[in-house]
């Protein structure tokens, strides 16, 4: 394209004719990448979803086997990965009850702490989002493990419990998203409110909760969706502390690995279907919060 | 050993009262302490609440984890029954390791672990690249030329794929680049090889399972960057005779700069610490450095050994977001963004 323009240069009508054209071309190029951006985006997923429907033992779209459904009956029967999907799940409340209370304290300590050291602490808090997770795991390991022997703790305790450390590892990270989706809510936050109720009489004990947490409502909700998720899709972290427990993610990747059957695409499906209802909910929440925002 | 818990236990006690005391010093009340503020303008239960949040997460679950974990690297691999024993003195043995393999070993330097340390920051940056180049046109794309409502469905369709469980999207690139794949049946099918590509050891599924599993974390902090661009800005570098590349490197991705250290720093983070992808779409022959402290922690057995090596990945993650910072001229908060 850029030898088109250079060639157009020289004579000044056709300078524009040739330019008018080149625009079209670029639009076409623009729609063309699109399209591939999005097939590539797509394509991978659609193409597992379809060998979790055909009848081969190898998941593969050709030849194509016919149409079955017997590797959702397969993945009913196997005992890891429903214990797996119930670890998941109590890891995944786990995680929301400790990652949103820290997540608002460390949000609302923002502004407290003195300036000087606000910089650092801002550091701090948000270090693990950029700290790779399977080194959040690992220190959290190292770390429990080393507490649970200087108290002499018994084995069956919490410190060498893998979905209690699980819950630990991720909720360090999680507590970070939390934090930065209060922190964009509490921007907007009108401080005004708080002072009028206090004028008026109420504890602060009240104005916390019956005007900041109503306030925060919507991030609270979007905060737990995403840290519910986040949680449940975690590897990285989990496959260091989950120890002699297993998680859905830890017992797919070790499926995966060992050898890969049409049942994983058929649990994809299952998963691609539960996530597109989560994100949905996520998205219509957010749009509902950004509408609100506009009115108000 | 276990004397020196208390002592720890206080010091954090007081670095953090410390802290607090510090706390909203700026009042315009000269009579009361910077603590007596918090608590007043907290209640008693909210203050509580919120020391004993941070002490549980910025101190139990974010410094003092990995400043163990550096002091557990220093340490030697012994049974529980040895720790605290005469044996356990602080080495440096496991960063040796590292750079010279074992001790008598025949090479004089480690390099099978080094180059495999070497070719996981080559071949992380080589997927950051991969994906500015990838996600930049659609970002440009979104930001200044879709309407609203188109750009609503794009942001939509970009974000359900990024729900997906990481390895789910990596047993997806499998399935595709597998010997009986899709892509080698197309590849047969146009006649452009007879025999069936092997893309898992040539590291192809690798390469481009990584640089999907991170494609969101660059298109959005690019399009926020290049969203705030006033649109006349390349109205007039056209006007002023701009031809279309020029526009993009002279006016748009310098206005975007803050948003490529943003997305590169968190893809290159994300790829060198990928361990499902490499585990999954790797090469036979082929490992990825995380895989390396995998092993020390399961198959292998030495927890000091594998905390050794995380460091070392650390410190390179560090170093990166460093280098970003100084040579992007952004701050911190910008990357996290």
């Amino acid at each position: 394209m850029t030898s088109v323009t250079q060639i157009a240069q020289p004579s000044g009508k056709a300078k524009v004719g040739f330019q008018l054209k080149s625009t079209h071309i670029r639009q076409f190029m623009m729609a063309f990448y699109l399209l591939l951006f999005f097939a590539y985006l797509f394509g991978p997923l659609l193409m597992m979803s379809a060998t979790a429907f055909n009848d081969n033992a190898y998941p593969q779209v050709t030849p194509w086997g016919g149409f079955t459904l017997k590797w959702f009956k397969e993945l009913l029967n196997d005992g890891f990965m429903i214990e797996g999907f119930i670890n998941s799940l109590i890891i995944g409340v786990g995680v929301i009850c400790m990652s949103i209370p820290f997540g608002l304290a460390g949000a609302l300590m923002l502004n407290q702490v003195h300036h000087r050291v606000r910089g650092i602490y801002y550091v701090i808090v948000l270090s693990p989002i950029l700290t790779p997770g399977l080194i959040i795991g690992i220190s959290t390991l190292v770390f429990w493990d080393w507490m649970g022997m200087m108290l002499d703790a018994d084995f069956e305790s919490p410190f060498y419990n893998g979905i209690w450390l699980t819950i630990l590892g991720q909720a360090t990270f999680i507590s970070s998203y939390t934090m930065l989706i209060f922190l964009a809510r509490l921007q907007r936050f009108d401080t005004t409110l708080e002072e009028a109720a206090l004028d008026l009489g109420a504890t602060r004990n009240q104005v916390f909760w019956q005007i900041l947490v109503p306030y925060l409502k919507p991030a609270l909700i979007s905060a737990a969706v995403l840290a519910f998720l986040t949680s449940f899709e975690n590897y990285n972290t989990t496959v260091f502390t989950i120890q002699a427990e297993s998680t859905l993610t830890t017992v797919l990747a070790a499926k995966v690995r060992l050898g890969i059957t049409p049942a994983v695409s058929a649990l994809a499906v299952l998963i691609i279907g539960l996530t597109l209802i989560g994100a949905t909910v996520h998205e219509v929440l957010r749009r509902r919060e950004k509408k609100m925002v506009n009115v108000t | 050993m276990n004397n020196y818990l208390l002592p720890l236990a206080s010091l954090i006690g007081a670095a953090l009262v410390i802290v607090l005391l510090v706390v909203y010093q700026r009042s315009s009340l000269a009579t009361s302490t910077g603590f007596g503020r918090f608590l007043r303008r907290n209640g008693i239960v909210v203050s509580c609440y919120l020391i004993l949040s941070l002490i549980g997460w910025l101190f139990f679950m974010i410094i003092l984890p990995q400043l163990y974990m550096v002091d557990f690297s220093f340490s030697q691999n012994l049974p529980p029954s040895k720790i605290g024993g005469p044996e356990d003195v602080y080495t440096t043995q496991n960063y040796e390791y590292l750079l010279f393999g074992p001790q008598g070993g025949e090479e004089s330097f480690n390099w099978l672990h080094l180059k495999i340390f070497l070719r996981t920051i080559i071949a992380a940056v080589v997927v950051t690249i991969i994906d500015l180049a990838i996600c930049y046109p659609v970002a440009y794309y979104m930001a200044q030329v879709a309407s609203s409502g188109r750009l609503r469905l794009l942001a939509l369709c970009l974000l359900l794929p990024f729900w997906v469980n990481e390895i789910l999207r990596a047993f997806a690139f499998r399935i595709l680049f597998g010997s009986g794949g899709v892509m080698n049946s197309v590849l047969m099918w146009l006649g452009l090889t007879d025999q069936p590509v092997d893309f898992i050891r040539a590291d192809v599924a690798l390469y481009s399972g990584l640089s999907y599993a991170y494609l969101l974390l660059m298109i959005f902090p690019l399009y926020n960057a290049i969203e705030s661009l006033d649109h006349n800005q390349i109205e007039a570098a056209k006007d002023l005779g701009c031809s279309w590349w020029r526009v993009h490197f002279e006016v748009v991705m310098p206005f975007a700069k803050p948003g490529i250290a943003s997305g590169s720093t968190m893809v290159f983070m994300l790829s060198c610490g990928a361990l499902a992808a490499p585990q999954i779409l790797g090469g036979p022959s082929s490992l990825w450095f995380t895989q390396i402290i995998y092993q020390w922690f399961n198959t292998g057995g030495n927890w000091p050994q594998g905390a050794a090596y995380a460091f070392v990945l650390l410190l390179v993650c560090i170093i990166f977001v460093m280098a970003v910072m100084k040579l992007f001229k952004v701050s911190f908060g910008e990357i996290v963004k």
